[in-house]
């Protein structure tokens, strides 16, 4: 290419081109659960301005989105429901599992609660906090962003047999 | 969610309606509220409110934690005012056991407990503007809900959720520099008052999806057990701080703020005005606070202090009995009702002289008010279903619990 500067022409492979382009443009799905939905809502908005990670577009339908963040308890009636979203959501889809909650069932070790949203649906990243605090939400989007540079991907499908996310 | 969209004969009127689901995962909604709605066109003939999405199982689980833990989970039923429900929870305690915690433990209490209020009404305000279609004052409330959560931080040490008020006292004393920092909130917040009302007051937009939306008689909302701001709407000046005083209430001067209307509106005002009088309360309680202790001086109920454990025998034995056994909290029942942001907000608690109790009741005001619901939208159009929802206040994880 005759006239152009050696260093303005960048040469890589279209994976990591395309992981890059992705990574900084995740579109979560509107979607909350219970207390960490507010602090996802702080993370989203004046002070922590999630848009700084290119996360902002909260998109209410998921068939527009391509991450979910699980924010707060997975209860037993609501499981099947987050189940079908996530399965809406086209590939690639990434999941933030956000507080104790949603990673462990939290504080709420009873006959209501899913015991990890991983049950349900594959977790790439887990963020602690009961609730997490936007800070931690935001550490939880940028080490999702660092995985899918890096080409990662949900590892074995965290799917249990049929029937126990009923019987959890 | 089988039934979404299909068109069907309605039996009584021969009308061709349509059963359209709301929800459980729908932005305007405020949590996971699943409502069918029945529609002629666009008018709503029927709505049918579909709760149990957030069913945590919170009246049990507390039968499984010794008081003091329990305060906990208070925090996690109404997750936008964590710390009135705090206040509901150890007030009821404190009544089985009988003892009235220090005055300066009061006057903090009120004093976080109206600016918790002011934090749930700009969670409100924020997200009912943006069921509206106005994305600015989300961004605007959500900045001075910052303040208020970077002072119960400082005082508690977390954010949201903090447990910050215990059984028989705090967590622990008022840090140094708070009234500082407080009295900055307090001097720069009736300003961004003014900015809310900028933003709203005059657009076109906001009073004509407010006006008139969403109304029912007095006499219905009393049947339906509506209390709080939404009664307020309607004329009736029912608050539990004036009524019932509890926590020291009695000794600040604040006003109830009423309107006649009661639609999506009145609502809007009067909440926009109990935000001022929560000012001036907080403003009152730190200027007043009282010195002197902030726990009760009783250690079978309230720990001693750390130094106190690393030095004396006795200390330390109060210390493991209050965090293995807790105290314990002679047979009775008790009830305790307090002026929450959303309405009445309660707490029964039945003891059987055990370290936990026998059986917890929350009085959840969003439960009652969302049963009105279907009254609010019925014979009106679909969009005003939205402005409803957010006028009512609901918070799921309190009509579930």
């Amino acid at each position: 290419m005759a006239g152009v500067d050696d260093h303005a022409v960048m040469f890589g492979n279209l994976n990591r081109l395309t992981a890059w382009a992705r990574s900084n443009s995740l579109w979560p799905v509107q979607f909350g659960l219970a207390c960490c939905a507010i602090e996802m809502m702080a993370t989203a908005a004046s002070r922590f301005d999630l848009s700084r990670f290119g996360a902002e577009v909260m998109r209410a339908s998921p068939r527009q989105a391509d991450v979910m963040i699980v924010a707060g308890r997975v209860c037993q009636k609501m499981a099947p429901v987050l189940r079908e979203l996530y399965d809406l959501m086209p590939e690639p889809k990434w999941v933030i599992s956000m507080g104790a909650c949603a990673s462990v069932g939290g504080v709420f070790n009873n006959y209501a609660v899913v015991q990890g949203v991983d049950r349900v649906v594959p977790v790439d990243i887990y963020v602690p906090g009961c609730p997490s605090s936007p800070e931690g939400l935001i550490e939880g989007v940028m080490q999702l962003q660092e995985k899918i540079r890096r080409g990662g991907r949900p590892l074995a499908p965290a799917m249990p047999p049929a029937g126990e996310v009923a019987r959890a | 969610m089988a039934d979404q969209g299909q068109s069907l004969v309605d039996p009584y009127t021969g009308l061709k309606a349509m059963e359209l689901n709301l929800g459980p995962q729908h932005p305007s909604t405020h949590g996971v509220l699943r409502l069918r709605v029945r529609l002629d066109g666009e008018q709503v003939k029927a709505c049918e409110p579909i709760i149990g999405y957030l069913h945590t199982g919170i009246e049990k689980t507390y039968e499984d934690l010794i008081f003091q833990q329990g305060n906990m989970l208070s925090d996690r039923a109404d997750y936008v005012s964590p710390i009135i429900n705090n206040l509901c929870y150890v007030l009821t305690v404190e009544k089985l056991l009988q003892i009235e915690v220090p005055k300066r433990c009061q006057y903090i209490r009120v004093m976080f407990a109206e600016l918790s209020r002011i934090a749930s009404h700009l969670v409100w305000l924020g997200t009912s503007a943006m069921d509206m279609g106005a994305m600015s004052p989300f961004f605007y409330t959500f900045q001075q809900r910052e303040l208020i959560l970077d002072l119960i931080e400082m005082a508690a040490g977390y954010r949201m959720n903090p447990s910050y008020f215990r059984v028989g006292g705090l967590m622990r004393d008022l840090p140094p520099g708070f009234s500082a920092r407080l009295h900055a909130f307090l001097d720069g917040f009736p300003h961004w008052l003014d900015e809310y009302r900028g933003l709203l007051d005059k657009n076109p937009i906001w009073l004509d999806r407010l006006k008139g939306t969403a109304t029912i008689s007095l006499a219905q909302a009393l049947d339906y057990g509506w209390t709080g701001p939404l009664l307020r709407a309607l004329g009736v000046a029912h608050d539990l701080r004036k009524s019932n005083p509890y926590s020291s209430y009695e000794d600040f001067a604040f006003d109830v703020p009423t309107e006649q209307d009661g639609d999506v509106y009145a609502r809007y005002k009067v909440r926009m005005r109990e935000m001022e009088e929560s000012l001036k309360i907080v403003r009152q309680a730190i200027d007043n606070l009282p010195e002197g202790p902030w726990h009760v001086a009783n250690e079978k109920i309230y720990p001693p202090e750390k130094e106190e454990i690393a030095q004396s025998m006795e200390a330390l034995i109060y210390h493991f009995k209050l965090y293995s056994e807790g105290f314990l909290v002679p047979p009775g029942e008790a009830y305790v009702g307090v002026e929450g942001p959303k309405g009445e907000l309660g707490c029964y608690i039945v003891a059987n002289g055990a370290g936990k109790p026998y059986r917890v009741h929350v009085r959840g005001p969003s439960f009652y008010n969302l049963q009105a619901l279907p009254a609010l939208v019925q014979d009106r159009m679909l969009s005003d279903v939205v402005a409803a929802i957010g006028s009512i206040d609901i918070v799921l994880g309190e009509v579930d619990r």
